[in-house]
């Protein structure tokens, strides 16, 4: 038996059995990367290793999670070198908890923007289930170790589906908590109101089990909301009978890949048949989720992401420069990727005089709308289930030249993030390809044990988490 | 021509909050550089800010005091901008939903009280310090974050006077509260001015300029002298008014122009992520409410009415809270139902000590009994009142009191007629020339000899008996 | 068209971000086909809609005014560009 291949829940049994030791799972995890990490690429600065605190189960991180005294770079040339002085304290949960932070930190898009990983400045990662595709985005480094057995469990974050999406290419399961749930102090902002870090893990119950220790009221993040956290772990093994479940109508239309919507069928078909209820819904205003994001998350990205001009961090242009404004305009030119300048540049287009109205303020209120629509729905209905994507992994560089198609690989993971409300991907099959697919469940605000109660009672039906890609 | 001034101003308070408005860090000033600052005032990527529920509440108190009606529902705004004092890039800082808005304060000018409007009062967080050298500036982030507030005008001073009397007022008010320092050599309380003028008569405002840089209430006056005169030449040589921010120059005494920027600046304002809206109930500000102190128009008024004062007087008197409760104790123990008195020697002798001094006139450290002790003396014409100042003088230097000193100097005035009627007889003898003007009607000369009494009797001598023992002399004789 | 070259240029001024020629006229494209694709919205009606931007209904989060340890020094300026003594340092501020 390797290590490596546990769940975080499998390795504490071991470790409380005083059948292994926290150690021998990092050398393990250290011999898997030695061993497929070149085919991956799942981490940043490989050769840079720190010195850890080997305390328990090993817990992986992406690269735009502060994490004191390791890079913390969002893999952009522009924090480059930055090691934060202070912990996220997500980080300072999981040391309380008596976990091991990873000294490695997981590739993603450059600031989050993306869904395949591409945009990174330490270049792509690789879908394990096929190295040649993408493992989407834009946590994909942390959904690919996951996959692939490089980490027993890791954190990504979601601001429009970057922990799903990547969850389901790579055949893992990835929840987006409900806005407030989980802090995000610490978490380099990539669009404040809808950022939220989330768990990335290879079952359900792990999933449950790293919410649990991630989640609750932090006084250092005025957004986060004073709730108690229920033990997650207790809502897995529950039967989901009588359970009402609504399928959005305008989720299976047009766009979405015909093998993709099979095994959503299935999937639906066996909640079904695991007792639970479920009818067609409607949420009206679907479509116009993708651009209602466009503009509110790069309008606040493009602030945001302004605190980056070469004064106090990361990287300032060795270019000649004459004065102030040429050392800031030189630095973010050079220290930004493509992607980030063009987001920044629609957003702050989107909040220029004489604009705002048009675009920030009319996506403002789109979004209530999108809201509302769930809002109507769960009074009726305990969860809404869709497929996590519409495609299955695509090609390396197949959309990279066009954003807006990129973009549009969001269109089922964006609106929980818009209404802030909380949503899982789990695997539900392989397209004939033999490339993974996602099932999206979402709930209503705080209601992550409904999503726990179902994709649990699925994933241990269906199976699919035992296969694992040969790498 | 004749001009219309249009004066408004905008002032920056500091509030003295222990810690800045979005971290813990100390507000102190003064500190090493760059040694209180942490990851939210420094704004290093993922630090998040939570808001000072004290600068709330001072806010909240401000705003009642300035008339200001607190908005139910408010909330935060970034302004966006680059500048290296800005760690973030932006401001966190109040835009369409202020926390309050529509106030006005009273300011008693010479020819009568003037109500001056307050636009809006918001909250936002100071910016770092710039130090600039020949060739690079260094930055200092201690200042960044401490909470703010703007205190907008509406355009409805007329003078730079005013104007003046305005942030003298304002100053006032906000010390009475306890929540600034108001110390603009410190920063704490800082005022730029808009200033336009229009010809007498005229509804459209002209084009105004912002003037910066405007470091004493004096200052301020100042520069809108000069920038009266500056458009007013402008306007009668038919030159046009650029719409434009100036710098006072303290040395030359003329605001200059700061090379207009790339046309006007875009804020991008939109609504602060990190921080939840606000929402302050009826409640709360009754509970602020009842907790403000008197403020100084209201204690001025009553100081008419309980004590007689003069609008003058009254208004002096409660420029600062701690002068004001020394006044009305001494008010209080003073026998005479007439306070005027006791109003002169705040506004007279005391006041001439304080300045002399550097100090306030509470400062001064002489008990209301003390005082009053002094002041029954002269009352009682056992001293004269010059005496009256140098026994003043002796008691903030000695802390003795007025008794003690009168006592061991033998002060008391000699207002017998027997003794003084000698030493007049002595002095109309020694000055025959004095005594021929005064008999050819000049008044002078009596004054001049009563002078010379007085100095004969070592100053003890009551004037007003030596007055009349002389007048006697000199028309009997 | 929803966005021109001009416009661009001086967004990315405003951004405070330098482009190279030809990036900015891929940008200017790519921008403008995303706003197309964007003024989508502009068929939905929102007349008497609240803006909502903050997805929690969470009002009055404060703190109590007492104080936090801040950083020393070599924390402040483990990350610096570029330093002297304890000021961070920039070029030249000339508008």
């Amino acid at each position: 038996m390797n290590l490596y291949s546990l769940t975080a829940h499998e390795l504490n049994e071991l470790f409380k059995a005083k059948r292994a030791k926290p150690q021998e799972a990092i050398d393990s995890l250290n011999s898997r990367i030695e061993e497929v990490e070149g085919k991956v690429k799942a981490y940043v600065r490989v050769n840079h290793r720190s010195q850890i605190d080997v305390k328990g189960v090993p817990v992986t991180i992406t690269d735009n999670i502060c994490t004191e005294n390791l890079f913390t770079e969002c893999c952009s040339k522009i924090l480059e070198g930055f090691k934060p002085p202070y912990d996220a304290t997500v980080i300072r949960k999981l040391k309380d908890a008596g976990t091991t932070i990873f000294d490695l930190k997981t590739n993603m898009d450059e600031f989050a923007f993306g869904s395949s990983t591409e945009n990174s400045c330490f270049g792509p990662t690789r879908n394990p289930w096929n190295t040649s595709c993408v493992p989407g985005g834009s946590s994909g480094g942390s959904a690919a170790c996951v996959a692939a057995d490089e980490a027993i469990w890791a954190l990504g974050s979601d601001t429009g589906g970057s922990i799903r999406q990547p969850a389901s290419f790579c055949g893992v399961v990835g929840l987006k908590p409900t806005y407030g749930r989980v802090s995000r102090y610490g978490l380099i902002a990539f669009a404040s109101s809808l950022d939220q870090i989330g768990p990335i893990t290879k079952d359900v119950e792990d999933s449950a089990l790293l919410t649990n220790i991630i989640s609750g009221f932090d006084p250092m993040d005025s957004t986060s909301a004073n709730i108690p956290v229920p033990d997650y772990t207790k809502s897995l093994g529950i039967d989901i009978k009588g359970i009402k479940i609504g399928i959005p109508k305008e989720y299976f239309v047009q766009g979405l890949d015909p093998e993709v919507k099979i095994l959503a069928h299935e999937a639906i078909a066996k909640l079904k048949s695991l007792g639970a209820d479920y009818k067609e819904v409607s949420l009206p205003h679907t479509e116009y989720a993708v651009p209602v994001y466009y503009i509110i998350a790069t309008a606040e990205a493009s602030s945001n992401l302004a605190r980056f001009d070469g004064v106090q961090y990361g990287f300032r242009t060795k270019g000649k420069i004459q004065n102030l404004i040429e050392m800031y305009k030189e630095t973010r030119g050079e220290g930004f990727g493509e992607e980030a300048k063009r987001r920044i540049i629609l957003g702050t287009f989107a909040l220029s005089h004489g604009y705002y109205d048009a675009y920030y303020l009319r996506a403002l209120k789109v979004r209530t709308l999108i809201k509302q629509d769930f809002d109507k729905v769960f009074k009726e209905f305990d969860c809404i289930v869709t497929p996590t994507s519409p495609t299955t992994a695509f090609k390396i560089s197949e959309k990279a030249e066009d954003p807006l198609e990129m973009y549009l690989s969001d269109i089922y993971t964006i609106s929980a993030n818009l209404a802030g409300i909380p949503a899982i991907s789990i695997p539900c099959g392989f397209t004939k390809d033999n490339l993974p697919v996602g099932l999206q469940i979402l709930a209503k605000p705080f209601a992550e044990e409904k999503l726990f109660t179902v994709a649990h009672a699925y994933e241990q039906n269906a199976g699919w988490y035992k296969i694992k890609p040969k790498l | 021509m004749s001009y219309e001034v249009v004066i408004g101003l905008e002032v920056h308070l500091q509030l003295k909050t222990r810690t800045k408005a979005f971290c813990g860090c100390s507000t102190e000033f003064g500190a090493e550089p760059n040694s209180q600052v942490c990851p939210v005032c420094l704004g290093f990527p993922g630090s998040l800010p939570v808001f000072n529920l004290t600068a709330l509440d001072y806010g909240i108190k401000v705003a009642l005091a300035l008339n200001c009606t607190i908005q139910e529902h408010t909330k935060f705004d970034r302004k966006n901008y680059f500048y290296p004092d800005l760690p973030k890039a932006y401001q966190i800082s109040q835009y369409d939903l202020p926390l309050s808005k529509n106030g006005h304060i009273d300011v008693e000018l010479k020819q009568g009280p003037k109500r001056v409007g307050i636009t809006r009062v918001h909250m936002e967080e100071d910016a770092g310090k710039l130090i600039h050298q020949d060739d690079y500036s260094c930055v200092d982030y201690n200042r960044t974050g401490i909470p703010l507030l703007e205190i907008v005008s509406e355009p409805d001073i007329r003078s730079p006077e005013e104007a003046y009397q305005y942030l003298v007022t304002l100053k006032s008010i906000i010390a009475y509260l306890d929540v600034s320092d108001c110390d603009m050599e410190k920063g704490s309380l800082r005022c730029d001015a808009n200033i336009s003028l229009r010809p007498a008569g005229q509804i459209e405002l002209g084009t105004k300029t912002e003037l910066k840089n405007l470091n004493s209430f004096k200052a301020v006056k100042d520069a809108l002298n000069f920038e009266i005169m500056r458009q007013t030449q402008a306007l009668d040589g038919g030159v046009k008014i650029l719409q434009e921010t100036r710098l006072w120059d303290e040395k030359v005494q003329q605001t200059i122009s700061m090379r207009t920027k790339e046309g006007a600046q875009d804020y991008r304002y939109f609504p602060e992520p990190d921080l939840p809206e606000i929402k302050i109930t009826q409640e709360k500000i009754n509970e602020v409410k009842s907790s403000l102190p008197e403020l100084p128009h209201e204690k001025m008024l009553r100081f008419t009415k309980e004590y007689g004062l003069s609008v003058y007087d009254a208004g002096i008197l409660v420029y600062s809270k701690a002068d004001a409760s020394y006044a009305e104790e001494c008010m209080k123990a003073y026998f005479s139902k007439d306070k005027k008195a006791v109003a002169n020697w705040f506004n007279g002798a005391l006041l001439s000590e304080a300045n002399a001094r550097n100090s306030s006139l509470s400062g001064l450290k002489v008990a209301a009994a003390n005082l009053i002790e002094l002041i029954g003396y002269v009352d009682r014409e056992e001293i004269s009142n010059l005496t009256a100042k140098v026994v003043l003088t002796e008691m903030i230097d000695t802390k003795k009191t007025a008794g003690t000193i009168i006592k061991e100097k033998s002060l008391i005035q000699i207002s017998d007629t027997g003794a003084l009627d000698k030493i007049a007889r002595q002095i109309i003898e020694e000055n025959p020339k004095s005594v021929a003007d005064f008999k050819t009607g000049k008044n002078n000369a009596l004054m001049f000899l009563v002078g010379q009494v007085m100095r004969k009797s070592g100053g003890k001598a009551n004037p007003k008996v030596v007055q009349e023992v002389l007048k006697g002399r000199l028309t009997n004789a | 068209m929803s966005i021109d070259k001009k416009t661009v240029e001086y967004m990315a001024h405003l951004a405070r971000i330098n482009l190279g020629d030809k990036e900015l006229e891929k940008l200017s494209t790519q921008l403008d086909s995303i706003l197309d694709f964007i003024d989508t919205l502009k068929k939905v009606s929102i007349e008497g809609v609240p803006p909502t931007s903050h997805a929690l209904p969470i009002n009055n989060v404060l703190r109590e005014d007492s104080l936090a340890a801040s950083l020393p020094a070599e924390k402040t300026f483990s990350n610096a560009p570029s330093r002297k003594n304890n000021f961070f340092t920039v070029p030249k501020v000339i508008e």
